[in-house]
């Protein structure tokens, strides 16, 4: 099994931004004849990484830039990246849909790629048609889809529909049947770019669970691009993260997914200068390790840093604090005393509020906190809507649903027969 | 372990360049099913929800033919080397619009299915020979009608001799096809960067017609044209057709001669460039 499926060497791709019209003439001849005499190309020296938020000032841009990877047979790869950071361009190059600027690519055995559910779909057509168009489209031979036929229309779920023209079927039923010929695929490589957006969230189901079959089951290799990092946890062995075309990171999910998480959102923090006999000083959410992060997985503690400046201190003061769901509802409210904390003479104090990992439903969340009394009476300090935090997934059984609203809180539920 | 994998053997390498000659022919082969697949739904799809279906077929050079009977025919009085009017045109029409459908069709592949053609890969040179089978099918029924003009001619007692050069009527039909192929794949490439050609191919092959002997014979040219229409290689292959089925006029070997050769040097020329640029052309289009 450890043979290597698919090798990535120095692999590069360039785009030219901007318009091909006037001028290309006369560039593509600069190009030529500098090829001609055996010169780099003009145009190529001047690329620039890819960072679609900075204006540059050469319009050709690197995709991808100087990629090497090795890919073993029977692997399951993640492919995560911000927009922009060359996931689709690499597996554009990967599927031969457009080749690239240098370097190359060498796979073992067949490569089937679904960067799109029902491509080549005729509307015109009947179901039965297009199984086999798209099947032949995708690179089945008619005989492998003639044997699989029942099992993708099974699979699909839209035998009643069979002889209707495409055109009158439901926009999920579509994406049924589109998904049911791919996953019938015979390939030694399977790609797939976020095409399980689609379709309902039973359905979205049975496709993890079915490219779960392909890759554990059947020993065949699966790259997968998405950016729901759930099913990436779930299905995958191995991740990618790029980054500006090139490779930031491979590893195990979890680390890679954490780090990409890291990356894309710059740690709060919040220094309140309020002059009042306590006040919020400094907030901040950490993980376990003490980092200062924004971004958690399911499993893990939340952890909430208050600096608590104190001029005056009263024992009916207390803290409050609610988590916010993005809608601004709370999850829950909790109050603390602040006399458990305080010791005579103390002017701050630093306290952790928890959170238990393995509660919070994977979601974007902010703190609302207020210094006050037990009662309401008074209020001291309060910021409200502060500290964002995202909850991601990283495996739970609700993965397949992610971004989806099933609650806020995972619950460790019991059921019992009761009748006998 | 390190032995082992540097003497793996690969099934595909991916680079930046290949060599020309490269066409992946062996691809094509495999994806065979596909191109008849992608006739069949172009033949499925073009009669679906029409009432007369592939009588549509029938419609248009029939209509062609009276329009042209009427206005060259008895309007300008164009000779027709003693055919009966009718049949000459249709001869004519039929083959001219095969090898027009080719050229047109397949000029515009790239743009067409650039949808397609950017999310999956299969030999992109399915695509368009699959547009050239199917207006073979087309062609087909439009022959047939042409059969039937000719028998009730020939019943009728008119003065038309099909002779021997007819046998000469596939390698005539491979090189119409080869020849809209070629010119098609050329054009295409070339519009995936330039869409200045795109326009120039709409009139330009409406203006072509007029450029080939299917109004009227070679042999109706004064001898200073006809050696500049000659140089059009549809010509020796209209007037060959039209020489084996009907018997008039005459037959021009030198003409057939230079259009194998121009048909086949522009077919590989075309393969070449469309070779060259289905690699990349996801970026331009």
């Amino acid at each position: 099994m450890s043979d290597i499926a698919i090798k990535v060497e120095n692999l590069s791709k360039a785009y030219q931004l901007g318009d091909f019209s006037t001028g290309t003439i006369s560039r593509d001849i600069d190009r030529w004849w500098a090829r001609i005499r055996g010169k780099e190309d003009p145009f190529l020296k001047i690329g620039e990484a890819n960072d679609r938020a900075i204006k540059g000032t050469s319009n050709i841009v690197w995709s991808l830039k100087d990629i090497n990877l090795e890919i073993k047979q029977g692997d399951a790869i993640g492919i995560i990246g911000r927009n922009g950071a060359g996931k689709s361009t690499l597996l554009k190059v990967l599927s031969r849909i457009t080749s690239p600027t240098q370097g190359n690519i060498k796979i073992k055995g067949r490569v089937a790629s679904l960067l799109e559910v029902g491509t080549g779909f005729h509307p015109e057509l009947s179901g039965r048609e297009n199984i086999y168009l798209n099947g032949a489209i995708l690179g089945m031979r008619k005989k492998e889809i003639a044997r699989k036929f029942d099992e993708i229309v099974d699979f699909s779920g839209v035998e009643r529909y069979i002889d209707t023209p495409v055109k009158r079927y439901s926009s999920g039923m579509y994406v049924r049947l589109a998904f049911a010929v791919a996953a019938y695929l015979e390939s030694e490589t399977l790609i797939v770019d976020e095409v399980l957006a689609v379709g309902d969230i039973e359905f979205q189901k049975k496709c993890l669970g079915k490219m779960n079959d392909v890759s554990k089951g059947e020993g065949r290799t699966v790259l997968f691009v998405s950016h729901n990092m759930g099913s990436i946890l779930q299905l995958c062995n191995e991740c990618i993260l790029l980054d500006q075309g090139r490779v930031e990171k491979i590893g195990l999910p979890e680390d890679v997914v954490k780090d990409y998480y890291n990356k894309s959102v710059n740690q709060v923090s919040l220094f309140s200068g309020k002059e009042s006999d306590i006040y919020i000083k400094q907030l901040f959410t950490c993980n376990s390790e003490n980092e200062e992060t924004s971004n958690f997985s399911h499993s893990e503690d939340i952890n909430l840093r208050i600096v608590i400046g104190i001029n005056n201190y009263d024992p009916i003061q207390n803290i409050g604090l609610a988590l916010l769901t993005r809608d601004k509802r709370r999850v829950f409210t909790v109050n603390k005393a602040l006399s458990e904390f305080y010791k005579a003479g103390d002017t701050e104090i630093i306290v952790d509020f928890s959170i238990a990992g393995g509660l919070i439903a994977p979601m974007n969340y902010s703190f609302l906190i207020a210094l006050n009394t037990r009662t309401g009476l008074i209020t001291y300090d309060m910021q409200d809507d502060i500290c964002p935090v995202t909850v991601f997934d990283n495996g739970t059984e609700f993965a397949f649903a992610e971004g989806m609203d099933y609650g806020c809180i995972i619950v460790k539920d019991k059921w019992k027969r009761i009748n006998s | 372990m390190e032995a082992n994998s540097s003497n793996q053997e690969w099934d595909l390498e991916i680079k930046p360049h290949d060599t020309v000659f490269n066409l992946h022919l062996r691809d094509v082969w495999n994806y065979r099913d596909l191109l008849w697949l992608l006739v069949r739904r172009d033949f499925v799809s073009f009669y679906k929800q029409t009432i007369l279906g592939p009588v549509w077929f029938f419609i248009q050079p029939i209509f062609t033919t009276i329009v042209f009977t009427f206005v060259f025919g008895n309007l300008a009085k164009i000779s027709t080397n003693g055919a009966p009017q009718p049949l000459f045109y249709m001869a004519g029409i039929v083959s001219w619009s095969y090898f027009a459908d080719c050229l047109t069709k397949t000029s515009t592949v790239f743009r067409d299915n650039s949808a397609i053609f950017g999310k999956v890969y299969f030999p992109r040179l399915i695509m368009p020979l699959s547009i050239v089978f199917s207006n073979l099918i087309k062609f087909a029924v439009q022959f047939i009608l042409f059969i039937i003009l000719m028998v009730y001619y020939l019943i009728q007692g008119n003065n038309i001799e099909p002779n021997w050069y007819i046998l000469l009527f596939p390698v005539i039909m491979l090189l119409m096809a080869i020849l809209g192929l070629g010119l098609g794949l050329i054009i295409t490439a070339l519009t995936t960067k330039y869409r200045d050609l795109a326009f120039v191919v709409t009139f330009g092959i409406q203006l072509a017609m007029y450029a080939t002997p299917v109004i009227y014979p070679l042999s109706y040219l004064q001898e200073k044209y006809r050696i500049i229409i000659a140089l059009n290689p549809m010509c020796g292959l209209i007037e060959t057709f039209r020489y084996g089925f009907l018997g008039t006029g005459q037959f021009y070997p030198g003409a057939f001669i230079y259009s194998i050769i121009a048909s086949l040097t522009i077919f590989i020329i075309g393969l070449v460039v469309f070779n060259k640029v289905e690699k990349n052309f996801v970026d331009t289009i």
